[in-house]
């Protein structure tokens, strides 16, 4: 079986800032990660592999610094990775962003099954899953918590819902989109990071995935982002102790003094 | 202080040091007080290819040496001495195969060695067999294609968990020491069982027990080297091991040092500090500036043996004997300078001080050590008369 992970670098921790002129964030000098979701999504790809047989390609959209995150995935166990990086992606919001995915993994081919984390954790959108399926037009599934078989060109998973979980059946190749209850993510190999070391990230430009110009990068993008801001914080809050007695006392003077009661 | 270590020596300095942080420091006071073998954190160590590290290439192997494998205990030590002693201990029992073994023995054993498929234990030690190992009553006797193995092993580090066992029998009685044979005994062979798991003072994560042969037949091929060479196979693998154990003192003095000067740094007497006062600033620079001799000693003795070196019996005697001593010393010391919270177990220092004991002891105890060193010593300078 041969599976495509996104995976997609984001800045670590909560260290990232906003620029207050264009309202993106800023990433340079902070430290580059892979998404944590897409960790998951990279665990459950080694795992069907190692059931299945087959091969990993890891891939991602991003400037060249990115291929960091595809040689980490490489250190983790994939077989190969594909950087799609120009120019001409730059300001991509998520559906430029899947229409460039998707003509990435159209040029790879071959593929039983995509999978992604289910969001990322600096956009927290969760719509690039979605909507590099729809371009593929194949089936998405998502928040998969757990791949209980894969036969016949089918697969059947659990996907986690608010209160419990639904068992879907999905004709392949699919996307899905996966929660961090589906596994523990391993650590690299000491192999891995070695063959990562030496590894040379292929790139593709859009001109190789016959990308439509209008259709990527901030051109090909229908989001413009107005504004970005952090929330307003609440009014400000006091929190009572004492005797649970005392503290209804308060609570009801200080109701009464505003009327409330 | 920078050790100018390869690309690839850091690599394996950070993996060993990101399994211990992530996988071994969450669980260690668990698996201390529980008495339990960290399977899960073997098979972690084995994903990340860690047991391959010693081993050649061509059996699946990384093909590096002991520095390398110095490295990854020093970093997995740190954590927990029960761990690293279940992962170095894979060493001991590997290397009377990688260094005495037949090619189709290197073949058929060290590939599953290397990914970590099987683990490995050494079986030297007997009831009346220990600093003394001309005491050994445990017999190999050849019957047919067969060696019949009779005899118990005492306090064998992986026993029942191991796979492979590679143990020194008597073949021989009337030839005294060399009539000693190394033999290689899977698990599940008929007649081979074990004994009660020990309950041990410390590196309680790791397996201790007996192995008792009671009519063992094992194939003629799992000889290691020739009849009568098990004398010089074990102690071809402990002058190997040795290094290993020294970095463990290394591993385990500089987890304390870090738990100890943490705490200090925070816990406030007289309205300052404790690290504010030189009493306690002279124990921590001592007990750093020990354990950097030892890590220099480590590293320089390890880079002497894997530059080919032929005789390195004292100075990985020097090497164990010095390390392990620092690590006892400074353990205790990180105990002292957290107080009465280094003596309680909400702080893993007094896991580590208990856990260090066990360097002094063995892979030949400190005593012996000194007694290679001052042989070596004497048969150097009689010779230079």
């Amino acid at each position: 079986m041969n599976i495509i992970v996104l995976v997609k670098q984001v800045p670590d921790t909560s260290e990232v800032k906003i620029n207050r002129e264009t309202n993106t964030l800023i990433r340079d000098g902070v430290p580059s990660i892979i998404n944590p979701y897409d960790m998951y999504a990279i665990e459950e790809a080694l795992r069907l592999r190692e059931q299945l047989g087959g091969k990993i390609t890891a891939v991602t959209m991003g400037p060249p610094q990115a291929a960091e995150a595809l040689k980490e995935a490489v250190a983790l166990g994939v077989d190969d990775v594909v950087l799609l990086s120009d120019r001409a992606f730059a300001g991509a919001d998520t559906w430029a962003t899947s229409y460039t995915l998707a003509k990435g993994i159209k040029k790879i081919g071959n593929f039983d099954l995509v999978i992604a984390g289910k969001q990322a954790i600096d956009g927290d959108t969760a719509q690039v899953g979605p909507e590099t399926a729809d371009m593929l037009g194949i089936p998405f599934v998502a928040y998969i918590r757990k791949i209980e078989k894969v036969e016949n060109g089918k697969m059947t998973a659990e996907r986690m819902m608010d209160e419990g979980y639904d068992v879907v059946e999905t004709s392949l190749p699919a996307l899905i989109t996966v929660v961090k209850e589906i596994n523990q993510p391993r650590l690299p190999s000491l192999k891995g990071k070695m063959k990562a070391k030496s590894l040379k990230v292929t790139t593709l430009t859009a001109k190789d995935i016959d990308a439509d110009e209008n259709m990527i990068g901030l051109k090909g993008s229908p989001t413009k982002v107005v504004k970005i801001f952090p929330p307003t914080p609440r009014g400000q809050r006091e929190v009572l102790t004492g005797s649970i007695e005392d503290q209804v006392a308060t609570v009801v003077k200080k109701l009464k003094e505003q009327s409330l009661l | 202080m920078d050790y100018l270590l390869t690309e690839e020596q850091i690599m394996i300095r950070d993996l060993a040091r990101q399994i211990a942080v992530e996988k071994i420091v969450p669980v260690r006071a668990e698996l201390d007080e529980q008495n339990k073998f960290p399977s899960d954190i073997m098979k972690a160590i084995a994903q990340a290819d860690l047991f391959g590290i010693y081993i050649p290439e061509e059996y699946g192997g990384l093909g590096k040496k002991s520095l390398e494998l110095c490295i990854a205990v020093e970093e997995l030590s740190k954590a927990c001495l029960g761990v690293s002693t279940s992962y170095a201990a894979n060493a001991l029992g590997s290397y009377p195969i990688l260094l005495h073994g037949s090619d189709a023995q290197k073949k058929k054993y060290l590939p599953d060695i290397a990914i970590g498929k099987k683990l490995v234990a050494f079986g030297l030690t007997e009831a009346n067999a220990g600093s003394d190992a001309s005491g050994i009553q445990t017999t190999a006797k050849l019957n047919g294609n067969e060696y019949v193995i009779n005899g118990t092993k005492q306090w064998i580090t992986n026993g029942g968990e191991a796979d492979v066992y590679t143990i020194i029998a008597i073949t021989d009685k009337s030839k005294g020491a060399r009539g000693a044979s190394a033999f290689i005994v899977e698990k599940g062979t008929p007649g081979f069982t074990f004994g009660k798991k020990e309950n041990k003072m410390g590196i309680r994560a790791s397996s201790t027990t007996e192995l008792i042969f009671n009519n063992c037949r094992i194939p003629k091929e799992n000889l290691i080297a020739k009849e009568g060479m098990g004398f010089i196979v074990a102690m071809k693998t402990l002058d190997s091991s040795r290094t290993g154990v020294g970095a463990q003192g290394v591993g385990v003095a500089q987890g304390a040092i870090d738990e100890a000067i943490r705490f200090a740094r925070h816990r406030v007497q007289f309205g300052q500090p404790v690290t504010s006062f030189q009493a306690v600033q002279h124990m921590l620079a001592d007990m750093q500036t020990m354990t950097e001799a030892a890590r220099s000693l480590i590293y320089s003795v390890s880079r002497f043996i894997d530059s080919g070196a032929k005789d390195f019996s004292r100075a990985s005697a020097m090497a164990k004997l010095f390390a392990t001593d620092v690590a006892m010393k400074v353990t205790t010391d990180a105990v002292q300078v957290m107080g009465g919270s280094g003596y309680m177990k909400e702080y893993p220092v007094e896991k580590m001080m208990r856990d260090a004991k066990i360097l002094q002891i063995y892979e030949g105890t400190n005593q012996i050590q000194r007694n290679v060193i001052a042989l070596d010593m004497i048969k150097e300078a009689s010779r230079q008369k």
